[in-house]
């Protein structure tokens, strides 16, 4: 008897498979929201397990900042022709446009707070019942608190003292028309159980991820990439350096790290040695104690 | 014992702020080389500010502003670490009495509870509370640690004397698996690291009683229970005669050649093939999420169950279940409730109260009706068809379930079936 045990990463894996499935199950709707990250890369390949022979019933919604790697959205091209499903896209530019919101000013300005705006506005247009999210509990402390299934009220937002229970593996998705649900199926992962698995499974990645080398200024203790999007302060200097990201966001707000690592196994060998969070380079969470809380409750991812 | 490297463990803590659990898990953290640069500095900054001199463990489990602000815990909050031989998820619960609703959700999915006892005040009702709750959602594993005994001079005679406090009453829980630590979390005396102070102990320390549980067992695999969660049926050419029925097995082992039963209809085929994504196995076993053709072309859809053709679950349509009420509002007598077991939804009512059960006290209470926030009871439901049960103590997964207020779609209620 004692073979029928499952390791760790099966273990997480037929999690998430079975909430990817249960979300099908319930949900009129629903979408992957697309990123071009590892998390987003992940679920969509969990997607395709859960799912085959039939192709992933899910959509892919990508909220589009404007500001993207070149790298990302012709990995997210790539990916999308080969499952062969359909891409929404979510335009941040667009939502600035329009008029629905306003663009931040000063040297740190990123778009990462509009793209709450854009996102609700997309779920809302093309009437999405429930978006699937590669948010994972370890990643911040307002996140290990999200549930599987995570209600969202008609204004898109998250009232963390008021969660559903959720019990067993039984999943509530019940909800009202205008309300949404995010669907987290990899909560249960690590950073480190992500590139184990993307490594046993050999999922392919957007190169920026492995080392490379890159035009960067150094700034909030990481490295910024060099972009057309970049404000460059009069005593920052572009420097040529080997870099790769840990998390992939908005091209302005994405810090890289020095690093050696240009294939899997050095990655995973990196990540386990590894002193600070990932999130610790991304900009977005270093505003305030609670930067994360806020956002969410107001629709973030 | 064997020791099964790479396994996951899932294990919840109970306690208020002053039994010292933020603490502990601080120390779990810390000790265990799982706190990154970045997060040390936030809270030695926090820490500083505070006052406190050096680190304060407990803020590694800080989350929300408000709890912050209260210091308290909330809401369950889920923690990750691991170990060359474990990966570890802990459900950080609250422990006051306004809080069972967190605290037995916690419990649901644990294969291990660790119940804090303070060394200076022994066993309180916190504590019978707690183990009370363990017991009844049937967490298999038990781990006591007698807390803060840094404070009582590493008293031998004192984590003695409160052992026996607590096998006075525990006598009455159904769980067989339980083990006594002393420990002080502040100090980290057999946390991670052996104590110097307590020479008189010989057993592990906290982390090493985690890492080698044998927890294998924890899931029934005797009963091969399989809630159909959706239909997959391809649109291309090549599959135009696929139907796989997509779940995750809840119990039990699955082989191709298997004859099967699907519930409620009854019909009976053998399984053609498994399939875990595109590889097509032999075998599978729970909890592995797979996708299974039968032989034979018969009605299968969402909700039913396969379940070999003779090892069945009871078909009920009356039954009785320990009910934790988790609502704000109280329960509605004889209102209709959504119910959902498995993949399995039907409509209910709470046709009668048959007891309620004071969590402090164990003693039952036949007069009560009312059902409100955090009572739990033992209510007869039925439904407007059968349900297929088995009973929460032989299976967690099929012998669990949980009450939807059709008016607001919250889930008011969870149930263990007797």
């Amino acid at each position: 008897m004692s073979k029928y045990y499952l390791n760790y990463l099966d273990e997480l894996e037929s999690e998430a498979i079975y909430i990817l499935r249960e979300v099908w199950a319930q949900f009129e709707n629903p979408v992957i929201l697309f990123s071009g990250g590892k998390d987003s890369i992940l679920v969509t390949h969990l997607a395709k397990k859960a799912f085959y022979p039939s192709k992933i019933p899910f959509a892919l919604m990508h909220v589009d900042t404007g500001h993207n790697f070149p790298e990302t959205i012709q990995f997210r091209n790539d990916l999308v022709k080969k499952l062969d499903v359909k891409l929404i896209v979510g335009s941040v530019q667009k939502s600035i446009d329009q008029g629905r919101v306003a663009e931040e000013r000063g040297k740190n300005a990123t778009r990462n707070s509009l793209q709450i705006t854009t996102l609700l506005d997309a779920i809302e247009e093309n009437k999405i019942d429930c978006a699937i999210g590669g948010g994972r509990r370890d990643e911040e402390k307002a996140r290990a608190k999200e549930r599987f299934f995570s209600h969202r009220d008609d204004f898109g937002q998250w009232d963390p003292k008021n969660q559903r229970p959720e019990l067993w593996n039984i999943l509530n998705g019940k909800h009202f028309e205008g309300e949404h649900f995010r669907a987290f199926p990899i909560s249960n992962w690590t950073e480190m159980d992500v590139w184990n698995y993307i490594k046993r499974e050999n999922i392919s990645i957007p190169s920026l991820y492995f080392a490379h080398e890159r035009e960067v200024v150094f700034r909030s203790n990481s490295w910024i990439p060099v972009s057309d999007y970049l404000n460059l302060e009069e005593s920052e200097q572009i420097e040529k350096k080997k870099i790769r990201f840990r998390t992939l966001g908005d091209i302005t707000i994405t810090g890289g790290i020095e690093s050696q690592a240009d294939n899997l196994d050095k990655i995973v060998q990196e990540v386990s040695a590894m002193r600070k969070t990932e999130r610790g380079d991304r900009s977005d969470d270093k505003r305030s104690e609670t930067a994360m809380e806020d956002r969410k409750k107001q629709g973030y991812f | 014992m064997e020791i099964n490297n790479n396994q996951l463990l899932r294990f919840t803590t109970a306690g208020s702020v002053d039994d010292g659990k933020s603490t502990l898990i601080g120390r779990l953290l810390y000790d265990s080389k799982s706190i990154f640069e970045d997060q040390l500095d936030s809270v030695s900054k926090t820490s500083a500010k505070k006052g406190h001199n050096g680190v304060d463990l407990a803020l590694f489990t800080d989350g929300l502003k408000d709890e912050r602000e209260q210091g308290i815990t909330i809401d369950v909050a889920y923690r990750y670490f691991t170990t060359p031989k474990r990966k570890f998820i802990i459900a950080d619960t609250p422990g006051h009495i306004q809080y069972t609703r967190n605290m037995v959700t916690g419990a649901s999915t644990a294969n291990a509870a660790v119940i804090l006892i303070d060394a200076r005040h022994g066993v309180i009702e916190q504590t019978k509370r707690h183990s009370f709750i363990a017991s009844l959602l049937n967490i298999p594993h038990l781990i006591v640690c007698i807390n803060k005994m840094d404070l009582v001079d590493y008293s031998e005679e004192i984590y003695n004397s409160i052992i026996t406090q607590f096998e006075e009453f525990s006598s009455k829980l159904i769980t067989k698996d339980v083990c006594f630590i002393p420990i002080s979390a502040l100090l980290g005396d057999n946390v991670v690291n052996y104590s110097k102070n307590m020479d008189w102990y010989h057993e592990g320390t906290l982390l090493s009683v985690l890492e080698n549980l044998h927890i294998s067992s924890d899931i029934n695999k005797i009963d091969a229970r399989f809630p159909v969660q959706t239909v997959l049926r391809p649109q291309s050419e090549e599959y135009r005669d696929y139907r796989g029925y997509a779940g995750r097995i809840a119990s039990g082992i699955y082989r191709v050649g298997d004859e099967v039963a699907v519930l409620p209809s009854g019909f009976q085929s053998k399984i053609k093939s498994i399939n875990t994504g595109e590889h097509e196995i032999q075998e599978a076993y729970a909890p592995m999420s797979v996708s299974i053709t039968l032989e034979d072309d018969i009605d299968v859809s969402r909700g039913n169950m396969i379940v070999r053709k003779n090892n069945q679950p009871e078909m009920e349509q009356e039954f009785d279940v320990m009910l934790c009420w988790l609502a704000n509002e109280a329960a509605k007598s004889r209102a209709k409730y959504t119910i959902v077991h498995t993949s399995h939804e039907e409509r209910a009512i709470i046709k009668d109260v048959v007891y309620k059960m004071d969590i402090n006290t164990f003693e039952r209470d036949s007069e009560d009706s009312n059902l409100s926030m955090n009572d739990i009871a033992r209510v007869k439901i039925r439904t407007t068809r059968r349900m297929m049960l088995d009973a929460y103590r032989d299976n967690r997964n099929t012998g669990s379930i949980i009450l939807i207020d059709e008016s607001t779609n919250e889930t008011v209620a969870a149930g263990m079936v007797v």
